[in-house]
């Protein structure tokens, strides 16, 4: 029996293969400065315990809404907390949520795209289901989600989680459905390969490239929901700083102390700015055939 | 053509059922007691067991799912948990504003980002193309309402050229209505500004590369007309797509916006229903906005044989 080759590959193979620039290519200045900026980002909400001169959720009544100065870097809240160690430390969380709601999503996805396309008879179902997920706006989905399971961080990536789901499955389920016509994959079928060995050793390995790209799309979008949510009201529970939560604090200050929003916000911009343009690096590199079309 | 809208109608049947069903069963399979949850926590048992009843939370559920389907069916959502009044009336009340202000939001975006689409693509890879591409990416990136925070800061407080917050209906005379209407949509805009710029772009790109570009230029035609007659029209139909997918978007941001403004339309009746939970004000919205968001997308499939007269049905 002869080594089928594109199917044969290690995932650390099939990881270095996706990572590796083509010959003669080279990453562009942004690209550069987005991976350096948001490992800024993730490492400063990493280590804000080390570094941030005031506990985030200290309340002091002798302290409220100071303006920026050399004692609070950029002033203090409505509960007299500082405004510079609650933003930092709420990066934690959202880039928690970011990242687990993105893993979840992916995960789930894959599992359920790699089944609706191979299995004939459970594709139109899956697929009618996910396209009437699809049907309804993701921050109502997920706003009722979080409302009816409680303010729980898991119930918020849950809450994330679910309107993205369907959107991977469609991403998997087409990869699979070309991937099943190739000839190694009908050798296996006719080698007689159990079902879960096709599934994950040939099939697999050629959706990992779209859900990178797709898994970062989501990781971005979902630090976004977290703030809407919070924003909103219906995020993670209001003691636990996310910057979705400082600046729902904001709201009925926003005249006051504009920063409340500004300053998280920026941060928040600017990270989700970061990985949206790796994404877009990662799919260029990835899909040639996409670069060409988008210039 | 009318039997493909026939068909196209007929599809969309076991989409909208399979969203009732999920709307149904998202309560009724919450881990927990349902009337709890809607009650909250300083709920008396004779309260829970009012809900319950209102609900029919009592019954088998498959019993719960008929009568409930029926009585959708007969266009009787219930009513809210809350006011007691009729949810179909409650939402009819605030469908004005919401509808007024998405319809001014898809006016400006498509105004302003498929010019900027077509601009960036014709101007491929100079600084317009490079600012246009800069706006779409920043677009994605700030959240809805921080958008709409800077937009009341510069030119309501700043400036004070306009309302910091509040509605006013277009029958209270327009210029009430626009003063505050304008910065809602062009809050709602950005997004969709976005989206839609980048693919026209990326479409344009693709057709001004073909020969017949060539040709028409080559004759003499002059370049707007290229551009917008020759060009566009023949890069239509990836744009409309995205106009119909980008709406789920702005249903999305009309719930964010319309909290940011203080508008009373229906996003606000969403927010504050979930926040209440309301449970049937929150299961009708879900369904019409689904219901919505299907119609929009089958009238852009409809309307591409329009733009594109290759596609026939």
């Amino acid at each position: 029996m002869t080594e089928m080759p594109s199917s044969r590959r290690s995932a650390f193979q099939v990881l270095t293969g996706v990572f590796s620039l083509p010959a003669g290519a080279r990453l562009g200045a942004g690209p550069t400065i987005a991976a350096l900026v948001l490992a800024l980002i993730v490492l400063a909400s990493i280590c804000a315990p080390l570094y941030v001169p005031y506990d985030p959720l200290a309340m002091d009544a002798m302290s409220r809404l100071r303006p920026p100065s050399d004692e609070f870097l950029l002033g203090t809240d409505p509960y007299g907390r500082d405004i510079f160690s609650r933003v930092m430390t709420g990066g934690r969380v959202s880039l928690l949520i970011g990242i687990g709601a993105a893993i979840v999503s992916v995960a789930v996805g894959l599992v359920i795209g790699l089944l609706a396309g191979f299995f004939r008879a459970a594709d139109g179902i899956i697929m009618r289901i996910m396209d009437s997920l699809m049907a309804i706006p993701a921050i109502l989905l997920a706003i009722a989600l979080v409302a009816l399971n409680g303010p729980s961080l898991s119930s918020v990536i849950i809450a994330i989680t679910i309107p993205e789901v369907p959107r991977v499955v469609r991403l998997v389920r087409s990869v699979v459905l070309s991937a099943r016509e190739e000839p190694y994959v009908e050798a296996a079928i006719a080698l007689g390969s159990s079902m879960p060995k096709i599934l994950i050793q040939h099939l697999m390995p050629n959706t990992l490239a779209p859900l990178i790209v797709q898994g970062t799309y989501i990781c971005a979008s979902a630090i976004l929901i977290e703030a809407i949510l919070s924003f909103l009201g219906a995020g993670v529970s209001t003691e636990i700083p996310t910057w979705g939560n400082i600046m729902a604090e904001g709201r009925s200050y926003f005249q006051i102390k504009p920063g409340l929003i500004f300053w998280p916000g920026l941060l928040l911009s600017l990270c989700i700015l970061c990985i949206n343009l790796l994404g877009d690096t990662a799919r260029d590199l990835l899909d040639p055939r996409m670069k060409k079309r988008e210039g | 053509m009318f039997g493909y809208i026939l068909k196209r109608l007929l599809a969309t049947i076991p989409v909208l059922l399979i969203v009732a069903v999920f709307v149904f069963l998202l309560l009724r399979l919450t881990p927990g007691d349902p009337a709890a949850i809607l009650a909250g926590d300083a709920a008396t048992p004779a309260q829970l067991e009012r809900i319950r009843d209102r609900l029919g939370l009592n019954d088998p559920l498959l019993v719960q799912f008929v009568t409930w389907f029926g009585q959708m069916l007969k266009g009787d959502l219930g009513t809210s948990l809350i006011s007691n009044t009729d949810v179909v009336d409650m939402v009819s009340d605030r469908l004005g504003p919401t509808i007024n202000i998405a319809l001014m939001t898809i006016v400006i975006s498509v105004l302003l980002a498929v010019p900027m689409g077509v601009i960036a693509a014709w101007r491929h890879r100079t600084w317009i193309d490079f600012a246009v591409m800069s706006f779409s990416v920043l677009g994605f990136s700030v959240p809805v309402f921080v958008i709409g925070y800077i937009l009341i800061q510069i030119f309501a407080i700043e400036l004070r050229w306009v309302p910091v917050q509040g509605y006013a209906s277009p029958s209270d005379g327009i210029g009430a209505f626009f003063s505050r209407a304008i910065l809602p949509s062009l809050t709602l805009a950005t997004i969709y500004v976005a989206l839609i710029a980048r693919m026209t772009r990326a479409s344009m790109l693709e057709v001004l590369g073909e020969d017949y570009i060539r040709t028409a230029r080559a004759k003499g035609v002059r370049e707007n007309v290229v551009l917008f007659r020759h060009a566009l029209r023949n890069a239509a139909v990836p744009i409309l797509t995205i106009i119909g997918t980008g709406f789920a978007l702005l249903i999305s941001g009309v719930v964010v916006t319309e909290s940011v403004f203080n508008i009373p339309g229906i996003g606000r009746l969403t927010v504050d229903a979930i926040l209440a939970r309301d449970y049937p004000v929150i299961q009708a919205m879900i369904l019409l906005t689904a219901g919505i968001y299907v119609l929009v997308n089958l009238i852009v499939d409809v309307s591409y044989s329009f733009f594109d007269p290759r596609i026939r049905y």
